[in-house]
């Protein structure tokens, strides 16, 4: 078995037999499908027009900011603008992005499995998606919400733009995210390859798990609160009103509740990514298999229990404050563990910096400068300085662009020769890489230091002295801009080609790569037969 | 590095601003050592190791139980030592000494008001004397807002349905700028405020006679001052667009309809009332929602503005 | 899993979705993922009962004095409906088991039935509040003497009453599903899933209730 797996890469064996591509075809037969990996594929068009609706409205955002002043929209304008922004990336790209889409494709291939466990669910979940994404459209349209991607009451229920709409939306894209959850949850338990323990499933397998658990547990809550926004503006209940007596705080519990596990629902789908692409690229043993998988699950409970640290300055008690803050320091060790491992995964390989392997470097530098910046965030006393300023900002872009869409792109470039038989030109992919790092850092660095200067967020006019940091960064976003689009022409352009994809073109160990490029409707001929570990590189693993 | 901590934060304007910065500058090292760390072992990795050849070997090295307890252990002392700094300095931060000027303040859509002790009150600008301790006691009369003075480096939420409080010791006369940093709608950027910080005796004639410029400035030129700083700009328009309020361009001599029917001549009479009694008339197509400026504006303050509004053809 | 590389063909049932080696393995799945989803179900009312407890704690005098425009007796029957239903779907999933198709179906229909008992026993309640005008948030206009902040209590009450409302119709619905395909014959003492999840589904519907009606019912 090892054999075939390791012998240099030969154009695919099955480029013409029928592959769940065209196998069948029509309109239709997409939409009534219950393949994985075409829901897979159709969730990977939804999320990628919705990064491109939210980066546009990104680059709108970032042109107003070119002057103190009105530069291109007004301030109404504006609001919607960053609100739509924060809204699309978060609902509708980075939350779906990585489970929904790339985990859809390769979780059962991964686990030698012919499917998810439910099938109907999994496309039920998509046109949840679907309706949902309807939904924030429809809010857009008419007439845009200003309240900012996090909906605090009391603005969120006085004002007149279109909460509610946006609101609902949200609310079916959670299910949408539930339900995914709960697939893969029983996927993962009931569906893998026989021989395949726990400790033996790839680590990508282990990050989608602990995402699920978050999905599942964290948020039914969003939905309520979600769900009591719309009561509030269309019956006045009183909950979040404080003239009927109720409370406006409860909302930003109830809202960090689940946005701040929602963090991790976005950030460890992409450190499972990682896992993959880095022992691949260096040819070696992932280092410290168990550290990674617990860690994963370690952030998944800890989450749940450091909401507090948005809330430093709203007025909680100083325990609250206090107990918050150090939950938070506590969870990022399980993410300095993961980083120190996957350095050590490097030390001693053969490292091929093929494009996956740039963007996972990448995520490295990006994610380290995110991570970091969320332990001055964590500090109680300078977050109070720091709160609400474009130094958060620059943290979350820096986890979430620089973190969770990074190793969105990698994945994507990893896995692309699987899922569409078609190589990328690799030729364009280091250019494009080093357009977005350079671009990214530009845009963002310059926020940091706004931000500690005292540049609060969601500014439509701002003080003159800070206007040529602010120039700074919408350049970058300007080359930022232009790198991504180079990526998303060439993977587009590779689509022309004939197939040309090897089964397994970069020489990895997990199931995926042991079937044809594209897989066939059933992913594997027969049941496949684990005769080593995921990452078994080396020779020394037949003593082991 | 002194000019890496003056690139990186406004200057301290209270005792309490070095302290925060201290702290940040530890935490920036901590976090430039970890960085290079990472990236240094990365680019040497990259190149160290970089692949020769397709059918290289690589040794297999699947964990080591030392290595993972010296890099768990080492940040976690690191992160609970910074935990006790932060909470500490919060600590220091919201226990105010006893005695300290007390300053009521109202956030609205879009404008800060100020109460002094003695009754005064002020829009979007107070005079505190240095070196002598000054707590806010905050509340709002809408939607939440947060009362921020960066080169204080103090922020607390302002929320409509209780008090939050906040206190601070200036350190040196001067002017800061606080901002609003808990979004409210249209106006939030553009609800800032000036805290002048000025000598003990200065503070005490400004509170008799009000501001020294004020007296003496221009009326038209005034006019405009307050016109920017009292809030009448978020809502009023000088050339002719359509905001929450009407513009002022040209309507000085106009004639307005009004919502309950009537129409009443624009001149100096009906200008006054509109600042100070906004709900007396309301002009039809608007909302009530103009905050009064009764006992915020002093007698050659409404002079002022009615000259402003009057000089906007 | 005893037979993992066993063609599925072999041990082909009706029923066996071709992405699982045999049936076990879907049972187990099903189930699991049922109880995550009722793991979900029960945060969704979480959410809620957390604002209730809230809620209830800043204004005690009003809850208390809110409550009593509830009916007890009628709160009371409808529990004992609901107890009585879980009781019968019980004895459904039993049925299924035993293969005993008549069972099977009488006993949903017993349940089916229970349900529209406890819904029309709502409605009774529901038009009783509505004509008095206690109606949750703007729709309040009850003219009688009250302590301020009652209306909220009943914002919580038509929201968590009716938010389980929607779940009973659900379970109806679901209960409809499985009864027509125990008349049309599909299960046996092999294949009875969708039986046993239904009823999962069903008794998490009655679990909420028994904690809705003491919060709302019985404060003292
Ligand atoms: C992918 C998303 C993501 C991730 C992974 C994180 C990760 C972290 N975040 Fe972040 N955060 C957001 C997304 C994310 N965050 C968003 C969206 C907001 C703002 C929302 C809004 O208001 O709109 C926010 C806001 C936010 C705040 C509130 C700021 C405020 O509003 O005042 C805080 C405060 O504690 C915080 C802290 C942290 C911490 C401590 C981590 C940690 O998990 C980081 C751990 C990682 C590392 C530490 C780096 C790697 C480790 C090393 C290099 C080893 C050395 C380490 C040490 C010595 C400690 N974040
Ligand atoms: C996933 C999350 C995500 C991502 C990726 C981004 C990406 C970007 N963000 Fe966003 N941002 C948020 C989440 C995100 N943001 C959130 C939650 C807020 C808070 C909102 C609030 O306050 O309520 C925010 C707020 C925010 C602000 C602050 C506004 C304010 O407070 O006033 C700014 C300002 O500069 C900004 C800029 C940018 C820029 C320049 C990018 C760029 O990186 C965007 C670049 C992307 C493109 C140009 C699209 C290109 C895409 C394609 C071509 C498709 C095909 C591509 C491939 C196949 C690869 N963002
Ligand atoms: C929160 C918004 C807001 C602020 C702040 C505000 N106004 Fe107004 N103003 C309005 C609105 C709305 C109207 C129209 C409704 C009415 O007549 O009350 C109005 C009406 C007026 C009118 C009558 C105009 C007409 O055409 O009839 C005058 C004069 C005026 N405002 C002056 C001022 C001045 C001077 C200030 C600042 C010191 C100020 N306003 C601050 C909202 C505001
Ligand atoms: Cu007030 Cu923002
Ligand atoms: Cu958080």
């Amino acid at each position: 078995m090892a054999d075939v797996l390791t012998a240099p890469p030969e154009v695919g064996r099955r480029h013409f037999e029928p592959n769940y591509l065209n196998e069948r075809r029509g309109i239709l037969s997409w939409l009534t499908t219950l393949d994985h990996k075409r829901i897979g594929v159709m969730y990977l068009w939804s999320v990628l027009v919705a990064f491109l609706l939210g980066g546009i409205f990104a680059m709108v955002v970032r042109m107003e900011l070119l002057t103190p002043k009105e530069t291109i929209i007004s301030a109404d304008a504006y609001n919607k603008a960053f609100t739509l922004h924060g809204a699309i990336m978060i609902f509708l790209f980075i939350i779906p992005g990585i489970p929904a889409a790339l985990g859809n494709f390769v979780l059962p291939l991964l686990i030698g499995a012919k499917d998810v466990a439910f099938p109907r669910l999994n496309l039920a979940s998509y046109y949840l998606y679907v309706a949902g994404a309807l939904f924030a459209l429809a809010s857009m349209i008419f007439g845009g919400v200003d309240t900012g991607w996090t909906f605090y009451t009391p603005y969120s229920t006085t004002t007149t733009t279109k909460v509610s709409l946006l609101t609902l939306g949200a609310f079916i894209l959670g299910f949408s995210s539930i339900f995914t959850g709960v697939n893969f949850i029983a996927t993962v338990h009931k569906l893998r390859v026989p021989g395949m323990t726990w400790f033996n499933m790839p680590l990508f397998i282990w990050g989608l798990y602990a995402t699920a658990i978050i999905q599942v547990l964290a948020t039914p809550v969003l939905g309520i609160t979600l769900l009591l926004i719309v009561m509030e503006r269309v019956w006045k209940v009183g909950i979040f009103d404080p003239a009927l007596g109720g409370d406006p705080v409860l909302f930003q519990h109830f809202f960090w509740f689940y946005s701040h596990p929602a963090v991790y629902i976005m950030i460890l789908p992409g450190m499972a990514i990682i896992s993959e692409v880095i022992p691949t690229f260096s040819k070696k043993t992932i280092f410290g298999y168990k550290a990674i998988a617990y860690s994963s699950v370690a952030i998944a409970f800890i989450s749940f229990l450091v909401w507090g640290h948005h809330m430093f300055t709203s007025g909680q008690s100083d325990l609250a404050t206090a107990v918050f803050s150090f939950l938070t320091f506590l969870v990022a060790i399980p993410s300095a563990i993961k980083v120190f491992n996957w350095l050590a995964t490097m030390y001693r390989g053969s490292i091929d910096l093929k494009a996956p392997m740039i963007y996972a470097i990448m995520f490295l530098l990006l994610f380290a400068i995110g991570g970091l910046t969320g332990i001055f965030l964590g500090t109680i006393s300078v977050d109070v300085h720091l709160h609400d300023t474009y130094f958060v900002v620059a943290h979350f872009h820096y986890v979430m662009m620089g973190g969770t869409v990074i190793a969105f792109i990698a994945g994507l470039h990893y896995w692309w020769p699987k899922m569409f038989g078609r190589m990328y030109s690799e030729k364009w992919a280091r250019p494009a890489a080093l357009l977005i790092f350079l671009g990214f850092n530009m845009t963002f660095l310059a926020q940091f230091i706004l931000g500690s200067r005292g540049m609060p967020r969601r500014y439509y006019n701002y003080l003159e002295q800070f206007q040529p940091l602010h120039v700074f960064s919408t350049i970058g976003s300007w080359v930022l801009a232009l790198g991504l689009f180079m990526v998303g022409g060439y993977l587009l352009a590779s689509l022309r080609k004939p197939y040309d994809a090897p089964d397994n073109p970069w020489g990895g160990k997990t199931l995926e790569w042991t079937t044809s490029s594209p897989p066939i409707t059933h992913n594997f001929e027969t049941t496949p037969v684990l005769t080593h570990g995921p990452y078994d590189y080396s020779p020394q693993e037949a003593t082991r | 590095m002194n000019w890496l901590r003056s690139l990186m934060m406004p200057a301290p304007g209270s005792s309490y601003a070095s302290e925060v910065d201290d702290l940040y500058m530890l935490i920036f090292w901590i976090s430039a050592f970890f960085f290079l760390l990472i990236a240094g072992l990365l680019s040497y990795f990259v190149w160290r190791y970089r692949r020769r050849s397709a059918d290289e070997v690589t040794p297999h090295i699947s964990h080591n139980f030392k290595l993972e307890v010296v890099w768990s252990v080492i940040p976690l002392i690191i992160v609970v030592v910074l935990f006790f700094l932060g909470f500490n300095s919060y600590m220091n931060a919201r226990v105010g000494p006893g005695e300290a000027l007390e300053i009521q303040v109202r956030g609205k859509r879009w404008v800060w008001e100020f109460e002094y002790p003695d009754g005064m009150r002020t829009l979007n600008e107070i005079y505190i004397p240095v070196n002598r301790p000054v707590r806010f006691v905050m509340s709002s009369e809408d939607v939440i807002h947060s009362f921020y003075v960066p080169s204080f480096r103090v922020k607390m939420d302002v929320l409509p349905n209780r008090y939050t409080d906040l206190w601070f010791h200036p350190i040196e006369e001067g002017v800061h700028t606080m901002l609003c940093a808990e979004y409210c709608g249209r106006g939030h950027s553009d609800m800032l405020a000036q805290i002048h910080v000025v000598s003990e005796a200065k503070f005490r004639e400004w509170q008799e006679q009000g501001d020294e410029r004020m007296r003496t400035m221009p009326l038209a030129e005034l006019g405009k001052m307050l016109y920017e700083s009292r809030g009448c700009a978020t809502c009023h328009s000088i050339d002719g667009t359509r905001r929450e309020g009407p513009t002022f361009k040209g309507i000085y001599g106009e004639s307005h309809a009004m919502r309950d029917g009537s129409t009443v001549l624009v001149d100096e009479n009906y200008l006054r009332e509109s600042i100070l009694e906004p709900q007396a008339k309301i002009r039809s197509g608007y909302e009530a929602i103009m905050p009064t400026f009764q006992g915020l504006l002093r007698e050659r303050e409404i002079a002022a503005l009615i000259e402003f509004i009057k000089a906007q053809k | 899993m005893s037979h993992p590389a066993a063609p599925a063909e072999h041990v082909h049932e009706p029923f066996l979705q071709h992405h699982f080696a045999e049936p076990a393995q879907q049972v187990d799945a099903a189930k699991i993922g049922m109880w995550v989803f009722l793991v979900t179900e029960v945060l969704l009312f979480g959410g809620l009962f957390v604002g209730y407890g809230i809620m209830h704690s800043k204004h005690p005098e009003a809850f208390a004095s809110a409550h009593h425009h509830l009916d007890r007796t009628l709160g009371a029957l409808n529990t004992i409906v609901l107890l009585v239903s879980s009781f019968t779907m019980v004895m459904a999933v039993a049925a299924a088991q035993a293969g005993k198709r008549r069972h099977l179906i009488n006993y949903l229909t017993a349940t089916l039935s229970l349900a529209g008992v406890f819904l029309v026993i709502k409605y009774f309640e529901y038009s009783h509040k509505i004509h008095e005008g206690l109606l949750p948030g703007a729709l309040y206009s009850y003219k009688g003497e009250a302590v301020p902040g009652e209306f909220m209590f009943f914002s919580f009450y038509f929201m968590m009453t009716g938010l389980h409302g929607l779940h009973v119709i659900a379970g109806m619905i679901a209960i409809s599903w499985v009864l027509r395909r125990a008349i049309r014959g599909d299960f046996s003492e092999r294949y009875y899933t969708p039986v046993d999840l239904v009823g999962l589904y069903w008794h998490l519907v009655d679990m909420i209730w028994i904690y809705l009606f003491p919060l709302m019912y019985l404060i003292s």
